[in-house]
């Protein structure tokens, strides 16, 4: 009785094995000082500390060239990013001492993709298809919307402890109360709009302004937010159309 | 099909239960069989307020472990025909709720009620999520100050999010505002927010504005809810608040200080 049981629960399928395409967060290593990149994923790291929470990451050595690959300590880069929170799975784009390293290391490899569709890919990179995010409802205090490649588009308003986040830009109708983060995967050109400014917290890019240091003329007006210079400008759309109407 | 009411608020002693037991009731009144029920267990406040303490004898906790049917646990309203309580346990733990009990429960009195009013406990813990987590529409209870407009803000992220309509994309939970102890003289002082800042704060649509009244307090210690006393000021109010509800336009009252002279005779 026992014995078929068991039979049974052996047989019936423990697992299923299944190839998925999925949108994975890649770091690309650009150079090979380690202690200079943590410093600016730090900063990154600040402006949304609840978004890398257990964040996998696939590691791209496409761009680093191969004698800088040569003495590039990928351990450490492996630990101090497990230190953080982040989930490093994969790695592509390496050199075969530097492939071998990471496999020991337990970070699986990847396979570069061929030349021609690894082309492709580039230049499509150079013109993404965004994708939009639409919320009808407001942002609540405790949610959180990531719009991933595109920009948030928020109709309503965002509540103070809410928190919008972009790859491109964010526009809110409604006011903004919490925390609205655009160009958070380093979008320099990223803009925030909104109708009415009140927010806790704005960062373009990693470079963010609190709401006690916010031009408090500026503060209930509709407005434009965008870097200039590694520095936040916030504009009045109101005189903006008056200019352009001159 | 019975249309299932969560009062929430996230915030405590905002006059949740006040309000469930006044909503309860108003809808019964109203001629639809309503039934009651406190979430929060281990406190056990709605049998209290409804005047019915002494007449429990199984509770909800009991239904849900299978140790009595709802027949037996429900206490009929002895004023109000139509109106069910159902009293939560004072001796059981918050763990005794069980996502499927609770489920069963609403299911079997879905077959014979038309509204079930679930008086939320404070908090966003488990209690409160399965107080909420079945129902059609939520009566957030909110206090003219910023934590508990803020509160509510939470419980309304909640509500959009981690209810069963959210998880089966069946359309979303109707949301209405109840402002309670509202009273315009501290507004005008400035020590309370204005029934227009928090709505706007919360964007959602005003249900009612319940003043703050001594009548409340006389009627939880009488056990009567303060809706059957029309002579009060809140009990006014919230007989609006259930005609609103069941799709009447009233205007809204209590909102500006206009009874000045009434109450320095009547006392409030
Ligand atoms: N409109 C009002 N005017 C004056 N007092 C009120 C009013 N509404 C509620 N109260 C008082 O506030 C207190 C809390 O009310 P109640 O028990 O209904 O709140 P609750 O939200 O259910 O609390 P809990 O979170 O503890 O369950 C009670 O003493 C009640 O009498
Ligand atoms: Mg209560």
């Amino acid at each position: 009785m026992t014995a078929l049981k068991n039979l049974s629960r052996q047989s019936a399928p423990a697992f299923e094995l299944k190839a998925r395409m999925m949108t994975l967060s890649i770091l690309r290593v650009l150079s090979a000082d380690i202690a200079n990149l943590f410093r600016q994923l730090d900063a990154k790291i600040a402006t949304a500390p609840d978004l890398f929470q257990n964040f996998p990451i696939l590691l791209d050595f496409e761009d680093l060239p191969e004698d800088a690959q040569r003495g590039f300590d990928i351990a450490q880069l492996n630990w101090q990013l497990r230190d953080r929170s982040f989930v490093p799975v994969g790695l592509r784009g390496a050199g075969d001492v530097l492939t071998g390293i990471a496999a020991g290391v337990g970070i699986g490899v990847i396979a570069a993709a061929p030349e021609r569709v690894r082309k492709q890919a580039k230049s499509e990179a150079t013109q993404p298809i965004a994708t939009n995010m639409l919320i009808r409802q407001p942002v609540r205090s405790g949610q959180q919307i990531y719009a991933e490649g595109g920009d948030a588009i928020i109709l309503s308003t965002v509540s103070p402890g809410a928190e919008v986040l972009a790859d491109g830009n964010i526009h809110i109708y409604g006011s903004l109360r919490g925390r609205a983060l655009a160009g958070v995967r380093g979008n320099t050109e990223a803009r925030i709009f909104c109708h009415d400014l009140d927010p806790e917290l704005i960062a373009i890019a990693g470079h963010y302004c609190l709401s006690d240091s916010i031009d408090e003329s500026r503060r209930g007006t509709s407005v434009q937010i965008f870097l200039r210079d590694e520095s936040l400008i916030i504009e009045g759309l109101q005189a903006q159309r008056l200019e352009t109407t001159k | 099909m019975a249309r299932i009411i969560v009062v929430t608020s996230g915030k405590g002693g905002v006059g949740k239960t006040t309000t469930s037991a006044a909503f309860a009731t108003g809808l019964a009144l109203a001629g639809n069989k309503t039934a009651v029920i406190d979430f929060d267990v281990g406190l056990r406040n709605l049998d209290l307020i409804m005047g019915c303490e002494r007449r429990v004898v199984y509770d909800f906790v009991n239904v849900i472990n299978g140790e009595a049917n709802l027949n037996q646990a429900l206490i009929k309203d002895k004023r109000v025909e139509n109106l069910a309580i159902l009293p939560a346990s004072q001796t059981r733990d918050k763990d005794a709720l069980t996502q499927e009990g609770v489920e069963r429960v609403l299911t079997e009195l879905a077959k014979d009620y038309d509204y079930i009013v679930c008086d939320s406990p404070a908090g966003i813990e488990r209690g409160a999520m399965l107080a909420a987590y079945f129902a059609d529409d939520a009566i957030v209870v909110t206090n003219p100050e910023v934590s508990s407009v803020r509160d509510s803000d939470r419980i309304l992220g909640i509500l959009a999010s981690k209810t069963r309509r959210a998880e089966r994309n069946d359309g979303r939970i109707k949301e209405h505002l109840l402002l309670t102890r509202y009273s315009p003289a501290r507004v005008k002082k400035g020590e309370m927010l204005s029934v227009d800042d928090v709505r706007d704060i919360l964007s959602i649509d005003l249900l009612g504005v319940i003043p703050e009244s001594k009548s409340v307090l006389q009627a939880s210690n009488s056990g009567v809810p303060v809706i059957l006393n029309l002579e009060s000021d809140a009990g006014t109010a919230y007989e609006d608040a259930v005609a609103r509800y069941l799709g009447e336009e009233r205007p809204h009252r209590f909102i500006t200080e206009k009874k000045r002279f009434l109450e320095r005779i009547f006392g409030n």
